[in-house]
């Protein structure tokens, strides 16, 4: 049941983009069409689940303090969690490569739909993001840190493909010349959020 | 290949006219979650333009010596390792705000306006140029900050820094905070409006359809 | 040598982390006792405030004694007006192996009941005898923690100070606010026939302006239940394992 509500409570209450504006740039960078968003998202969902368990496991027995404590009793008092920002991303970066790398050789199809948007990911601040809410809500299993990951992907590719679909319509109406664009949308995406915000303090 | 650039320009432009935030749309992601408040807002915009004047400097300087392999990763780890030592600084002197900031210190390594001014301006300039181009865009981003910050601030608790600002004899006519202000969405929507009052007074600066 | 040569990446690559890596050690070891004081600082001037010895009145302590307020000096008064602290055992036993102010209640609350130790500091400011007690549990979205301060009569609430990692801006967040806190002074956690009650946040209670002390209740935040019910749930949780420890005192005095 815990699993169940982290993975509500991440796509629904503490939504990426909502509650907490991360990969914003290319959050708005490629909202214009519902399709490009869609492929977006699966690319977040995908480096999300990956990722953030990933990350976890290097935190838990690399980088907290005593985690080292398994290679040697006296590595306990070792605390190496100042190295955790470099290790992520490094993590990041390379789960990336080796993501696209894989794509592109066993699934052509989907590497042609997805492939343009994998390196952008590597600085989605979302991706990152991800990692440090991980480490800050210090889970204790690996299955926890999975469906987080997977949850805030599938909240990061919600929001992206609603803007889409709205900014889709929203070229046919009469926007203020200077509201054009960029200012529209973060007005839309904060009454999104504030709709979002429905769903704060529900617990399953 | 490097052309010419006024230093002034380097830090004027992105003050205004070619904005990190409002025009060249980089680094929103972490720009919003800290501007309930001024003192935190402030500390997050140093802390930025120190991380995006340094990166540029230092990437500018080997940017003759970096294998195009592995150009990416390199600067990531420059800019990981600056943000580091930022972090370990603020938890050393800045304790309460580095609480406040949390996590978003962290989340200035993929802050878009660090990557995109390497990319866009130190793999190809001098040290110096590239130096003050990191701090022009580094005060550029800090500026909307700030009138997000306090905007938010004002409204939101009625305080500038702490001190409140809105006399007390407002609250007892019956004035309250407008709680609002606090939450996320109401940032977006400062910002939309910040982009809507500068776009008009600068009508070249408006997206064409 | 060529720079798109594989020996000369791999070179590059390690030259540029064994930089960073040394920076940052050396970073770290000259900033980890700074960050550390921090740590302590912030919790002795936490569980200070409690029994009302704020900022300000530390301020003017100093100034009074023409210095200035730093770490050194707010060190000497924790240890002046604080000069007894205890990690009691379950059963109200003290545990003389453990200092109670280097326990984490982080750590500690995720431990069995039986292997806790429970810390409590004992106050004592012009002849006035209080008890700190350290609180710490959930709020609505993260954990929430914070010092409850008891007079001599281990009884009414002289003062409480709450912190919190991530509640709601504006509403859960508000309880951190010196109108909330002030709201607890004088309430009581045992009832008259001296059952334990703790104290409830509660919307719309008979009593808003909490005149009333003896109803173990206080205003809650309009907007923020369940952060509230987080408050309530820890102050109850928390103080009963204190039980035996006070009936012990009770019973030293008569």
């Amino acid at each position: 049941m815990e699993l169940w509500n982290i993975f509500i409570r991440s796509i629904f209450i503490e939504n990426m983009v909502f509650a907490f504006f991360l990969g914003m740039c290319s959050y708005l960078a490629v909202s214009k069409k519902v399709k490009t968003s869609v492929g977006l998202g699966a690319a977040v969902v995908f480096v999300l689940t990956i990722t953030v368990p990933v990350n976890f496991l290097i935190d838990k027995y690399l980088l907290q303090p005593g985690a080292l404590k398994w290679l040697d009793p006296s590595f306990a008092d070792v605390d190496l969690s100042f190295l955790s920002f470099i290790m992520f991303i490094a993590v990041i970066a390379a789960m990336v490569q080796l993501v696209e790398m894989f794509v592109e050789r066993f699934a052509p199809a989907l590497y042609a739909s997805l492939g343009i948007f994998l390196p952008l990911i590597a600085v989605n601040c979302a991706i990152l993001g991800g990692s440090l809410f991980m480490q800050q809500k210090e889970f204790t299993q690996v299955s926890e840190a999975l469906v987080y990951g997977l949850g805030s992907g599938i909240g990061w590719m919600l929001a992206i493909i609603l803007l889409a679909a709205i900014r889709e319509k929203i070229t046919y109406s009469n926007v203020p010349a200077p509201l054009r664009g960029l200012g529209i949308t973060f007005i839309i995406t904060g009454l999104m959020a504030i709709a979002f915000m429905a769903f704060m303090g529900i617990k399953i | 290949m490097a052309k010419k650039h006024k230093w002034q320009d380097l830090i004027k432009d992105p003050l205004n006219e070619n904005n990190p935030i409002t025009v060249q749309v980089l680094g929103i992601c972490s720009a919003l979650a800290i501007t309930v408040k001024l003192m935190p807002a402030i500390v997050m915009a140093l802390s930025v333009m120190v991380v995006v004047a340094f990166s540029n400097l230092i990437v500018s300087l080997i940017r003759n010596y970096i294998p195009n392999r592995i150009r990416i990763i390199v600067q990531l780890l420059v800019v990981a390792t600056l943000v580091i030592l930022v972090d370990q600084i603020l938890k050393a002197f800045a304790y309460d705000v580095s609480k406040q900031l949390s996590v978003f210190v962290g989340l200035i390594i993929t802050n878009c306006i660090v990557m995109g001014r390497l990319e866009a301006f130190a793999l190809g300039n001098k040290p110096l140029d590239s130096f003050l181009d990191g701090i022009g865009n580094g005060a550029g981003y800090g500026l909307i900050l700030i009138i997000v910050a306090f905007f938010r601030e004002l409204f939101g608790s009625g305080t500038l820094f702490d001190y409140q600002i809105i006399p007390q004899s407002f609250y007892d006519l019956g004035y309250v905070n407008n709680a609002m202000m606090l939450l996320p969405a109401m940032a977006l929507i400062t910002l939309g409006i910040v982009i809507w009052v500068q776009r008009s007074l600068y009508p070249q600066l408006t997206e064409k359809e | 040598m060529d720079r798109n040569s594989n020996i000369y990446t791999i070179l590059f690559a390690a030259v540029v982390v064994t930089v960073s890596a040394v920076l940052l050690a050396l970073a770290v070891m000259i900033l980890k006792p700074a960050q550390e004081r921090n740590k302590r600082q912030e919790k002795m001037t936490d569980i200070m405030y409690t029994i009302g010895l704020d900022d300000e009145a530390l301020t003017q302590k100093a100034i009074a004694e023409g210095k200035a307020l730093n770490y050194k000096l707010i060190e000497t008064y924790f240890n002046k007006y604080f000069n007894k602290q205890y990690a009691l055992k379950a059963d109200g036993s003290v545990d003389k192996s453990v200092k109670a102010f280097d326990i984490n209640m982080k750590t500690e609350i995720k431990k069995p009941e039986n292997e806790q130790r429970f810390p409590i500091f004992i106050g004592d400011v012009d002849g006035k005898k209080y008890y700190v007690i350290p609180l710490y549990g959930k709020g609505l979205w993260d954990d929430i923690w914070g010092y409850i301060a008891l007079e001599e009569d281990a009884n009414t609430v002289k003062g409480v100070k709450f912190g919190h990692k991530g509640e709601t801006p504006g509403l859960g967040a508000e309880i951190t606010k010196k109108w909330f806190e002030k709201q607890f002074v004088g309430e009581k956690i045992f009832d008259k026939d001296g059952s334990f009650k703790g104290i409830t946040l509660l919307k719309g209670n008979k009593d808003p302006e909490n005149n009333d002390k003896e109803d173990h209740e206080v205003d809650a935040i309009s907007g923020a239940t369940l952060t509230g019910n987080g408050v309530t749930d820890m102050i109850q949780e928390r103080l009963q394992h204190y039980l035996p420890f006070f009936k012990k005192i009770r019973q030293q005095k008569n």
